[in-house]
């Protein structure tokens, strides 16, 4: 099935779709797009939208965790929105949301970023 | 009835999806909640997955192998092997966190995972032989059903 990855950039913003399964085999192709967009873009801050991803595991934690440092030193906030049930047991089991925060859908997390959608 | 498979397969990445794909398609017969599919489907791919990355190293031209035993009272039982290099400390292997492989990017909630989606999970490792994961996990549906 895979995993397949879009990228927005919205004013200091980049926003980050995926769909699909994220695990080990696809994580690589996933963290070197992502690297490659964030510091290729002036942006800041990073939303996450999970919304159509089906399986992740800790290797797929594992490249937000990474994104997620890259994100604080360029002095943003990392956002994950439209997040699946059973991922966001995964997070929270991972004590991800004590430095990821979690909005509902993309226009909230926008909202909270400062960009009006 | 008591119903046994097992598969082998390369250590190549490509094989983490095949190997909880075919593992919740076996399990699939007792009837599980879509939760505890996923929950098994996840504890799967951490194995595998840690199977091919530390216990080969990455290297392709191994082999991993899983038997899951499916019980009458509705119990899984997964025993996922390698043969590779082996954990010389298990119990800090387990510790949330902890991996031995930060360069890559591992978030190391590997095992803290497995241990919380099953009821009981052994490890068996001895260094230069390879790890042995047990695992096993009651299924509420089959539970009320049998009892």
């Amino acid at each position: 099935m895979g995993l397949e990855f879009s990228f927005e950039v919205k004013e200091d913003i980049l926003i980050v779709r995926l769909a699909g399964e994220l695990d080990h085999h696809e994580a690589e192709a996933l963290r070197d797009e992502w690297k490659n967009m964030l510091y290729h873009n002036p942006v800041k801050h990073v939303i996450l939208n999970l919304e159509q991803v089906s399986f992740m595991d800790s290797s797929g934690l594992g490249v937000v965790l990474g994104r997620y440092k890259e994100v604080l030193q360029l002095g943003g906030q990392m956002v994950v929105c439209s997040i699946p049930h059973s991922i966001k047991r995964l997070f929270e089991m991972s004590g991800m949301f004590k430095i990821i925060r979690l909005e509902e859908n993309e226009t909230f997390a926008l909202e909270t970023l400062g960009v009006a959608s | 009835m008591r119903n046994e498979m097992h598969v082998e397969f390369s250590s190549v990445s490509q094989n983490e999806s095949f190997a909880r794909v075919t593992v919740a398609a076996f399990v699939a017969q007792l009837d599980p909640t879509m939760e505890e599919l996923t929950e098994i489907k996840t504890v799967v791919s951490e194995a595998v997955t840690n199977a091919i990355i530390h216990g080969y190293n990455n290297e392709p031209d191994h082999k991993v192998s899983i038997t899951c035993h499916l019980h009458e009272d509705g119990e899984v039982e997964l025993t996922i092997r390698d043969y590779g290099i082996g954990i010389e400390d298990v119990d800090e292997a387990r510790q949330p966190l902890y991996t031995s492989k930060p360069e890559l990017e591992r978030s190391g909630m590997g095992f803290t995972i497995i241990e919380n989606f099953m009821d009981s999970v052994e490890v068996f490792s001895k260094h230069g032989e390879g790890t042995s994961v047990h695992m096993k996990k009651q299924l509420t549906k089959s539970k009320t059903v049998y009892n």
